[in-house]
Parts: structure tokens; sequence; C-alpha cells
């Protein structure tokens, strides 16, 4: 019998590709990196070759400088290429800007077998990338960042409506929302935008670059302004994005008795979200939730589900009472909570 | 069902005061009776369901969900109802469910209908309010809102519809109101008089004392004399004439208003709180008609008992047999505030003292005292008998003006406390965390140590935590220090080097078994920082030891 797990296997430097010579995602440095995303925990400096999207590959030099990568090579969403002995392509993921699910098919005596990796995604609307698209496959790696029963993440607008509600129940407080740097900032503020929240935008030093690339990328954030050159007054009553350790820290003094929000799918758990100081938890996530992960596998339905970082115990167990083969990936260096 | 729901939440993430204090009037404002009424209730601790047993809310979920999936959920989240409220299948679109609805529901309930109902209810509402009516139906809230905060809350409410409803006569009232308080949102909101309330065995508002320093000083002097006995001798002098103020001793126990009439018997705290479930022998003694201020302790042999005696009575839903054998509890009286009916409240304190004594002698009062009129001319002479009162359960003495009337809250110029002086020690902080609200970029929580031998020479034992006494410029100083003097992290705990040396005010030093060091401090609060002083100079923890009082 065809087995399409003979086009992955996992080894010290992560999920690796025999037939292709290739890793997915790799977590060391190596010789042929094909990366889904732009997320350090994904993409990391020092690969001879890197092959992506072209946004995946333009955020990565903008993170990593022109001398992250000896070699790269861009693939378009669709774009099919030969690597040794399959044909990979990479199809969209909506989970930020330029991320991909790594489709890779090979012949196998005499069938075709298709495997995919499909990195972090999720399956709601974002209007800074495009979305999802749900492939069949033999064999799915995913990811379970939330891959447990209470991870139900309510309408983004539901929530994108609650730091409105604040901002005008406390004009005189600057609402400080803690967000990673790339994807999350710059979904937020489209969102906001959609939400008719046109008034500028006020960033920590450190999200300028990939917001500006973003922009640079033609995707619509209106206006910007950098925290750090603004009078405190003006802050009063806006919207400050800032790395949420920043604003446990000194930085936050310069905001206008700030109000600290949270923006990820970890906020669900209040004891979590309490924990980091958050007064205002918004449950805004770039990751499928319980239902979309579930969701996602029926609509993929591989012989068999590989699962990645998260709760990975939860989906393995789900999977398996339906009757198919399911088993946990424990791939190191995989940040539990980065950009939740 | 939703709004409540949303200030539930609301309050449980918001750390301060006035937020909390604005989420809450907010609240009043909106929500109808009598929703408003059944919320007040449950914050304020006063909703009177019969609790559901945690286990039969897990009986009911692992009914419908994959039990596997439940305990991963559980062991991952750490609480049940949230547990509970997040993982139920159901999804309803938003809920037209009423608090008072469900609160009616709840309460005409039987046991064996409860967990049905429970089902009907957790499929109509979404998971936000799934959790309140979790946490309603087993009956701990705990937001982080103390009933007199909430108290506080109606009473600035009211004053924004223009009734003058202070919050200790909402506190007054509150003994004879019962939920869904209907009658005083009436009169709170402006449409309706204030509520009919048979206030015999309700709690009167306490009269609080300043610290004498507030009588001597301006605000900006305080910190640099205040706890300096010179300085305070001289300035009593100057400002306040001996013969006005009658002195009495201050017990160290907690101070209780006890209130008997032929409708019952209550022992309220400070706060208003009814706390005689804790002191049933003290109720059974009460036979005596009126209203007594003053303060309890744990009494044996005629012997007042360190206050560590009394911690061990406090709180307690059942008290032992045993309990009530070796921990005696005793009122020590400082003021009547009622004699049988007759209100004294309106006459001058030096009237009320000899209504005090010729009622004493005269009640039948086996577990009642008065607390005793300390005799001077001059305030020299007094504070002479003050600094002698280190060794009894004495705090310090109080000064009351002869002329005073009772008037619940802090009146100025009334009633003054001067305790002893502190107690100190020079310790050295060995770890900081960051504060609350205002203060959380800011490293203002101290927790500080005293040497003692370890196996490889002299190290250092941690004896406190204090997060006052200093000034504004002296927390930037010291936050500084922190960030450049780290040598580790955990969270929001920044270790330190430890060199630095603070010098430690504090009431007293008490047994703990809690604490590694085997002592804990009563109130400390940083006096001085002694940036020039070496940390291996700092005190031992026999010298603490040494302190605590038999
Ligand atoms: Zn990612
Ligand atoms: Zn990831």
């Amino acid at each position: 019998m065809v087995n399409a797990k003979a086009l992955l296997e996992l080894n010290a430097n992560g999920l690796f590709c025999p037939l292709g010579e290739f890793y997915v995602d790799p977590v060391r440095p190596v010789a042929r990196a094909v990366v889904t995303h732009a997320h350090g925990d994904h993409c990391r400096p020092g690969h001879e070759a890197l092959l992506g999207t072209p946004h995946t590959i333009e955020i990565a030099r903008t993170r990593y400088g022109p001398n992250g990568f000896s070699k790269v090579k861009e693939i378009r969403y669709n774009g099919n290429i030969r690597l040794k002995g399959v044909k990979v392509r990479l199809i969209p993921a909506g989970h930020v800007l330029g991320s991909a699910q790594v489709v890779i098919e090979a012949k196998l005596g005499g069938k075709t077998v298709r495997a995919i990796v499909s990195g972090d995604y999720k399956r709601r609307f974002d209007p800074t990338c495009e979305p999802f698209e749900p492939m069949p496959c033999d064999l799915f790696v995913t990811e379970a960042t939330f891959g447990l029963p209470v991870f139900r993440h309510p309408p983004t607008e539901k929530e994108v409506g609650k730091l409105l509600a604040s901002l005008s129940a406390f004009p005189e407080r600057a609402h400080a929302v803690g967000v990673y740097p790339l994807g999350k900032c710059q979904r937020l503020i489209a969102e906001l935008r959609r939400a008719g929240w046109d008034a500028p935008i006020y960033l920590h030093g450190s999200l300028r670059k990939l917001t500006d690339l973003y922009q640079r990328l033609g995707v619509e954030l209106g206006e910007t302004r950098d925290a750090t050159a603004s009078a405190k007054a003006e802050m009063a009553g806006q919207v400050v994005l800032a790395p949420a350790s920043a604003l446990s820290d000194k930085w936050a003094r310069r905001l206008p008795d700030p109000l600290i929000c949270g923006a990820s799918g970890w906020m669900t758990v209040r004891q979590r979200a309490k924990q980091r100081g958050v007064e205002l938890p918004l449950i805004i996530s770039d990751h499928a939730d319980w239902d979309e992960l579930r969701q996602t596998v029926e609509e993929v339905d591989p012989e068999t589900l590989w699962v990645t970082h998260g709760a990975e115990e939860a989906l393995v167990h789900w999977r398996r009472s339906q009757g198919y083969e399911a088993a946990a990936l424990s791939i190191a260096g995989r940040s539990d909570e980065g950009d939740a | 069902m939703t709004p409540f729901a949303q200030l539930l939440t609301s309050l449980v993430f918001t750390p301060s005061r006035n937020a909390k204090l604005r989420l809450l009037m907010r609240y009043f404002d909106k929500a109808p009776d009598p929703d408003r009424g059944w919320a007040l209730a449950a914050i304020a601790g006063e909703m009177d369901l019969r609790a559901v047993q945690p286990s039969v809310i897990r009986g009911l979920v692992e009914e419908r969900v994959d039990p596997v999936l439940f305990r991963l959920s559980y062991d991952y989240v750490g609480d049940l109802a949230e547990t509970v409220s997040l993982i139920w299948p159901a999804e309803p679109e938003g809920t037209s469910v009423r608090l008072s609805g469900v609160v009616d529901q709840l309460a005409a309930a039987s046991r064996s209908e409860t967990p049905a109902l429970l089902v009907r209810l957790f499929d109509q509402l979404p998971p936000e309010e799934r959790f309140a009516l979790i946490k309603l139906a087993t009956g701990g809230m705990r937001v982080g809102v103390s009933a007199r905060l909430a108290k506080t809350a109606l009473s600035e409410w009211a004053g924004e519809q223009g009734v003058d409803a202070p919050v200790e006569r909402i506190e007054e009232l509150w003994h004879g109101l019962e939920p869904p308080y209907v009658a005083l949102f009436q009169w709170l909101s402006g449409g309706g008089p204030e509520p009919d309330v048979d206030l015999s065995l309700a709690f009167r508002p306490m009269m609080l004392a300043h610290p004498i320093d507030a009588a001597l000083y301006s605000a900006d002097e305080l910190k640099a004399n205040a706890e300096s006995e010179e300085a305070t001798r001289a300035r009593l002098a100057e400002r306040l004439a001996p013969s006005d103020f009658a002195a009495e001793w201050k017990w160290d126990g907690i101070r209780v208003q006890a209130v008997a009439t032929d409708n019952g018997r209550k022992i309220y705290s400070r706060t208003g709180e009814d706390i005689g479930h804790s002191f049933p022998d003290l109720v059974e003694a009460m036979r005596w008609r009126g209203c007594v201020d003053g303060e309890l302790l744990v009494v044996r042999d005629g012997e007042v008992a360190p206050f560590s005696d009394l911690q061990k009575r406090l709180g307690r839903k059942t008290v032992s047999a045993k309990m009530l054998r070796d921990f005696p509890a005793h009122i020590r009286a400082y003021d009547l505030l009622h004699d049988g009916e007759t209100d004294l409240r309106g006459r001058p304190f030096a009237e009320r003292r000899t209504r005090l004594e010729a009622w004493a002698s005269e009640a039948e009062a086996d577990r009642l005292d008065l607390s005793g009129i300390v005799d001077f001319a001059q305030w020299d002479a007094l504070a002479e008998i003050r600094a002698g009162a280190r060794a009894a359960a004495q705090e310090g003495l109080m000064l009351k003006r002869r002329d005073a009337v009772y008037v619940g809250g802090r009146p100025i110029g009334q009633w003054f406390k001067w305790k002893r002086d502190p107690l100190t020690a020079d310790c050295v902080l060995m770890y900081a965390q960051r504060g609350h609200g205002k203060r959380s970029s800011y490293y203002s929580d101290y927790t500080f140590g005293a040497w003692r031998g370890g196996e490889d020479g002299p190290e250092l034992t941690p004896v406190g935590k204090a997060y006052s006494g200093y000034t504004d410029e002296e927390l930037l100083k010291l936050d500084r220090w922190i960030r450049n003097n780290t040598t580790d992290r955990f969270g929001p705990v920044r270790a330190v080097k430890t060199e630095l040396v603070f010098e430690v005010a504090f009431d007293a030093v008490q047994v703990s078994t809690r604490h590694k060091s085997g002592v804990a401090m009563r109130f400390p609060r940083i006096k001085r920082i002694r940036w020039d002083k070496p940390a291996h100079e700092a005190d031992r923890l026999e010298t603490l030891q040494r302190m605590i009082r038999d």
C-alpha cells in the first residue's frame, strides 16, 4: 500500500522531505528550507537556500537583513516547482501576510500521494492576507495552538467592538494593546479601520518596519504615528500598539493613564489574561480555534493526521475517536505563545 | 444576564478602585429593577440561594463532553466554572434571559430539579453568562469588590441623581434591607423616600480616629516629622489643651460594635460585617440591652492574650468547644451608643462615658469590662504613661474630645490615636515586585530579610514585606536601583543584590508558622532608606525574635 508518510520524516532539524531533500520550517540552519511564513519560530536565519512566497521572503529580508540567507527562491501561490523527486506547491494559510501551506506530491507505486504541512493557520476573515484554502490530502500536518475545546474564538467584530466601547467609556485613557510585531499588529489596525476607527494609531518603535512594509505591499492601514514622538496628552482616548513586554515596563509611562489590553487567543482564559496585567482582554487570534481545527481536518480529510505545537493530545484524541490515524509530533523550539 | 455577566468580567480585570466604582455606577444606572438589586446582593455576598456543589456541575459537563477532552481542558484552565462555561457545547445566539429570571428559577427549583434547570440555562446562555450563572449557583463571586465598595458606588450614583445618601446612611439601613432592594433603588434614584427600616439591631457606622500627627502637622511636614516622640510632645503642648481631652487605652484586638435588643443580638466588625457566628460565647453573654463600642479581645484569667490568639477565632463559621475554652472572647468597652433604647450618639463623649460606667455596673455583663480612662493633667505626663505601654496588650492611647458627639466616619479634630512608638529594625532588601494600578511599572513592593546563621555562614531570611512609607521621589530612586542591581527574575518579581538596607517600622512582631523565618511583622512600612549603611550591619533574626510579646 502506498503511504504518504514516506513524504515526511522528523529529525533533529525538523520536518524533512527525503524525496525532495528539503526541510519545512526547520528549527536549525539547513541547506534547503521551505518556510510556511515569516514568524521567528518557523523561519530562522542561516539557511543556505530559503524558499517561500514572495511576501514571506520580503518579510524575512526585512527582519533578518539581506545576509540572513545565502540564496532565496520565491514561489507564488499555486505555482508548482519540482524539488528532486517531488512537486511542491504553496497555497494560502490565512495566518499572516504571505503565509502558506506547503503541498508536497509524489508518485509512489503508480499512485499520486499528497502531504500538506499547514504551518500556522486560521479560517476566519483577515483583511491583511489571503484566506486559507482547504485541499484534500493523504497526510495533513496541523498546528494545535488552541487545540482544546475551551478555545472558541468569538467573532472578531465583537471583540473590536469591545475596544471601541471602552475607548468611548474611558476617553481620558490611552488604550494600549500588546501585539506581536508581525501579523497581529497590522491585522488589528486593519480591523479597527474596518470598524470605522479612522484616528491615527500610535506605534511602539519596534512595530514600525513591518507595518511600513505591509503598506508598501499594498495593505491599507491608514495613518500611524510613532508613540515616542507624540505628546502624552495627544494619546488620551487613542489606540497605542506595542509589544506586551513594553507595556508592563517603563515604556508605558509615556502614555496617559494606560488601559492595558491584550489581543490573542489566550485572552479566553481569565487567569492567563490577568497574569499578564491585562485590563481589557480581546480574543483576537491568528490561529484556528477548536472548531476551526476540526472543521479543517474534516474538510481536507487526511488518512493520517500529525499534530504539532500546542495542545496536541486533545486533537489527536478527537481524531482517533473518529477512527482515523493521528499522532503528535513534538518539534523542539516552537513557541507556545509568541504569535498567538 | 448579559449586563451582569459583563460587569463581573470587567470587575475582575479592573485593578483600580476608582474604575471599579465607575463600572458599578454605570451598571446601577442602566440595569432595571429587580436585576440590579440581585446583582448588588450577589456582589455584596447577600444572595441567599442554596449552593450547588461543584461536583454536580462537573457531573453535568461530563454527560455532555468527552471526559478526556474535559479533563485536558480543566487541567489547562484550572477553574471549574470557567472550564465548564467555555467547553459547554451549545452556542446560543445571544440571549434575552434576565438575571432576575435566573435567580427566581434557581430559588424555586428543588435540589433534585436544579441539575436539569442548569442544563437548560447552560444551553441558552453564551459562555460569559454561563460563567456568571455557575458563580451564582455555587455561591462564590470573588470579583474583588467588597460590600463597602458596592455601597460606596450606590452612594456616589445617588449623588449623581441629586439624592444625598451618604454611604454611612446606606450601611445603617443595610441590615434592614433585603434583596432585590427595590425600595432602596427607588430612594437612591430620586423616585421615593428613604426606606423605612427598623434600625434597633442595625450597624451604626463607627466613629474613627485620626493619627495624632494629623492634628500637629500639615501634609508636607508629615514625612519629615512622623514618629518622632520629642517633636510630637512639643507640638501637643502648643496646639491642644489637655483639659479638652479624655485619654484611654487602645487595646490590641479588633474594634467591634455589640448590640442587644429584645429582637436579637449582633456583633459587627468595623466595616459592619456581622461576625457573631464566630463568637457564640460572647453573643450568649450579651444579656444586657444597648449598643456598645469596644474592643474584642481574648482574655484569660483577666489577662489580655496576644493578638495571634484572637486571630485563631476570626472568620470561623463554627467554633469547637475546645476553641471556646482555650480562647475565651471578651469585650472591653470604649463607648455606649444606646443605653437600652435611648440613643446617646448626640450627647458629648464625657456624658456618654458617665452613662457607660453606670450602665456597666448595673448590666449583667460577665464578658464585658471597661477600658480605663487614663488621668493626666499635662501632655508630658501622658507621654510618660504611654511610654510604659509596651509590655501590655496596648496599642497606645486614644485622645477623645470631651465634647465630641458620636458620628460615623472620621470627623476632623475629634478623636486621635496616639500609638505607642513603632518598633524598628534594619533589614536588607531581597526581592522587589511591581505594584498595581498607577504603580504597575514601578518596583514598589519590597521583601526584606534579617541575618541568621546558615550552614555556610550568615544568610538572609525574609521577615516582612512593605509597600508604603517612601515618597514618590524615593520610589523613583528605588526603582532605578532595583533595575540596575537585579540578579534574577521570576515573572513580576526581581531578586536583587543584597546590598540595600531599609529601616523598617512596625507595630509588633508575632510568631508565625507560615513564614520560614518563624516571625511576622504587623503593619511594616519603610521608615528610612539607609543608602549609607552596609548590609552586613543590618539586624539579626534573633533581634526580631526578642521583640515577640509573650
Ligand atoms: Zn505563526
Ligand atoms: Zn507557530
